[in-house]
């Protein structure tokens, strides 16, 4: 592993799930190729490299790609194993443990997220329940830990990012408040912790930017929604 | 890191293919456990204690400390028994794709294979068939790619994708039978596929551990009369 190699990241400029593996490669100071993709227009390279999902992100390594962006992660973690961070505890309990919070946050939190973003009336509220329920548990969790993974952050951390810049977008948004200080004390504390990063930070996507892109979202799912009900 | 005299439980309940997986993997390490089988239709005391959050087979209990989610046990039971044959790949790429193509079954493939028969008109039938049939000619490839030539995606001895995949061939057998003898796996167009699926069943680590054909067929009887009062 002494020539790390070329390494190339597929991503698009909004994409969370990009952003995880931009944090990974940039907190280890793995130097890579960014190519943002046009979902509408996909690459050669994207179709090539992940035929079976067609999505991003990828990360080529010396020509060979990786997909799903948790996968990604633990191939990042396993091949710089000497730069750290380590992204995973080295315990196996706390590993396992770490593995089921980011399967957590992708399984049940997000969805949940999705359900409340993009849905109106019963549907949306249904979401905003099962959000709060999900953040009550991730609360829980966290109390008392700096990371989900411990001391260090991880991945089960990137696999949370999304609360810390794309929750505020979502609740201008909305006009609702999903995250607060009072029920979570934690979750907010851990949100500054991870916005004092610098890396992290500075990879975020213009707000301004984000905010149009998710309204249109919205906009569209919702205008679906009435078209498919008549 | 594994002693001899550790306490080593798994919750779980035969019919179940994620229940399967960690069974394998304490096969493959020569790890004695205690099966302790779920009551169908109701969670023991001990599983709402040791999986909170899901309330969902499979949980292992290593010296009482609990572990969920059937992939991610079967990563602890590599890590831990270290000295047993490895499940995993020994090569970063290897590994990544393993994950990727369980990950892949998990999310995208499985669950069409549970709502096939369970299509309310014939069109959808259809339409999940051939789905089905997708995804295995994808797999297929996988296969082909991943084994180099050997018997499994592990290799000489079956692994982490064997496991995932494998796990899966007592419902997808009997779900051939419940579409009326649909053949999913076929030895035209899948023929590395039936061939894997013999040796998988066959492997000594498997065998007492997937179910026949014919009890899952009883089991998926008893779980569709279930059902049936909630839909309306």
């Amino acid at each position: 592993m002494a020539d790390q190699g070329e390494v190339k990241l597929l991503k698009t400029w909004s994409s969370l799930f990009g952003l995880r593996v931009v944090w990974a490669l940039k907190l280890k100071g793995i130097p890579y190729e960014s190519v943002d993709e046009d979902l509408t227009n996909k690459s050669d390279l994207l179709l090539q490299y992940n035929p079976v999902h067609t999505k991003v992100p990828v990360l080529i390594h010396n020509g060979k790609p990786i997909c799903e962006s948790l996968v990604i992660l633990e191939y990042i973690d396993e091949t710089w194993s000497q730069n750290p961070p380590s992204l995973l505890p080295q315990d196996p309990i706390q590993r396992a443990s770490a593995r089921f919070w980011a399967k957590f946050m992708d399984e049940k939190a997000l969805p949940s997220m999705w359900q409340a973003f993009t849905k109106k009336g019963r549907e949306q509220e249904e979401g905003l329940a099962s959000i709060a329920e999900k953040l009550k548990l991730l609360e829980a969790e966290l109390e008392g830990k700096k990371f989900f993974g411990g001391e260090e952050i991880g991945i089960p951390d990137f696999a949370l990012g999304w609360l810390v810049n794309l929750v505020p977008v979502f609740e201008e948004i909305l006009g609702l408040k999903i995250v607060d200080e009072e029920r979570h004390p934690s979750l907010s504390e851990w949100s500054r912790r991870i916005s004092d990063i610098r890396v992290i930070e500075e990879s975020w996507p213009p707000r301004d930017k984000l905010v149009t892109k998710w309204a249109a979202i919205r906009d569209h799912f919702l205008a679906t929604a009435r078209a498919s009900s008549g | 890191m594994a002693a001899n005299n550790d306490d080593v439980k798994l919750i779980g309940a035969w019919p179940s293919p994620y229940v399967m997986r960690p069974r394998i993997a304490l096969n493959l390490k020569s790890v004695e456990y205690e099966f302790l089988q779920e009551q169908f239709g109701s969670k023991s005391e001990l599983l709402l204690k040791s999986n909170p959050v899901h309330k969902k087979i499979p949980v292992l209990l290593h010296n009482g400390k609990p572990i969920c989610e059937s992939s991610i046990i079967v990563e602890y039971i590599d890590e831990v028994w270290s000295s047993g044959p490895s499940i995993l790949p020994a090569d970063a790429h290897d590994r990544a794709l393993a994950r990727f193509w369980a990950a892949y079954l998990d999310e995208k493939w499985f669950p069409n294979v549970r709502a096939a028969p369970r299509a309310a008109t014939e069109e959808a039938k259809s339409a999940a068939v051939s789905q089905l049939k997708e995804g295995l000619a994808l797999l297929e490839g996988a296969y082909g790619e991943i084994s180099r030539g050997k018997d499994f995606f592990g290799g000489e001895r079956i692994g982490f994708l064997d496991i995932a995949f494998g796990s899966m061939l007592g419902w997808l057998r009997a779900v051939q039978v419940m579409l009326g003898g649909v053949k999913l796996l076929d030895e035209e167009k899948t023929p590395g596929l039936v061939k894997w699926a013999d040796k998988f069943s066959a492997d000594p680590a498997v065998k007492d551990v997937l179910p026949e054909t014919e009890k899952l067929l009883e089991f998926a009887k008893i779980l569709m009369a279930k059902a049936k009062p909630a839909a309306s």
